[in-house]
């Protein structure tokens, strides 16, 4: 396998909203914000800073994602590393999530990609199963309550 | 041992197979005749099927004396997850959320 970048895949996921890009990049970046959509995180909209998002742990994850802010374009763009932490740390994915922000007539266009899944993370993938798929369960009955 | 998809709907397509090893996920581990007691299928019979279910990677032996002891391993199932989709799905469901947020947000 000469070509590792052509050997990983992305999740994408696209949304236009119907609210200023200022808005949206606040949420994006201010700590309780991100807390309220996303999870727990002592996230700084600093190039270099190092921070985690925690989750409840769960059998075979102890909830915990190491971060590092690699891209901080206010209201355009904002990158973070995206690493299992602990055990899973040395096998784990290592991944890049990046938002981008477009402004349209209606709002903005709200980009993230999720970037670097490896063919050989399959094994970590089988080994958070039941995690993954708690979690997602979970956070359908949370999304589904919230109104 | 990875299994393809394939193989593995083919070897929970057959009904006994599949409640044989929902059992075992359900009630933990059993000894062969406690499969046999209550399911009505024959002992030769259901011994094929957790040979079938165990080459699938979803059941695993353990001897003890005479005695041959199987129990459920849920996670032969992953295969059938398309993991990017749930990580799409994780994302999806974010999304909802700040929208929610943004709705209640001042400009």
């Amino acid at each position: 396998m000469t070509k590792l970048a052509a050997a990983t895949r992305s999740v994408v996921v696209e949304r236009e909203m119907p609210h200023p890009t200022e808005k949206i990049w606040r949420a994006l970046t201010q700590g309780p914000l991100i807390e309220e959509w996303l999870m727990k995180n002592d996230f700084q909209p600093v190039v270099g800073h190092r921070f985690n998002f925690r989750a409840e742990p769960m059998p075979q994850w102890n909830g915990v994602t190491d971060c590092e802010v690699l891209v901080v374009e206010p209201n355009k763009r904002l990158s973070y590393s995206w690493d299992g932490s602990g055990e899973e740390a040395a096998t784990g994915p290592k991944t890049v999530v990046t938002w981008t922000l477009t402004q349209t007539k209606g709002g903005t266009l709200v980009r993230m990609e999720q970037s670097g899944f490896r063919p050989e993370d399959e094994r970590f993938y089988q080994g958070a199963s039941y995690g993954w798929q708690r979690m997602v369960g979970g956070l359908k009955r949370v999304v589904a309550g919230l109104d | 041992m990875r299994t393809a998809p394939d193989a593995l709907f083919k070897t929970l397509a057959d009904p006994t197979r599949r409640a044989i090893f929902e059992r075992l996920c359900r009630d933990g581990e059993q000894a062969v005749w406690m499969l046999t007691d209550d399911s009505g299928v024959s002992q030769p019979a259901v011994s094929k099927h957790l040979g079938v279910l165990k080459l699938a990677g979803l059941v695993r032996e353990r001897r003890e004396g005479r005695q041959t002891h199987y129990s459920a391993q849920p996670q032969g199932l992953a295969p059938l997850i398309d993991w990017m989709s749930l990580y799409g799905a994780f994302w999806r469901d974010r999304f909802d959320r700040l929208e929610t947020l943004l709705n209640r947000m001042d400009q």
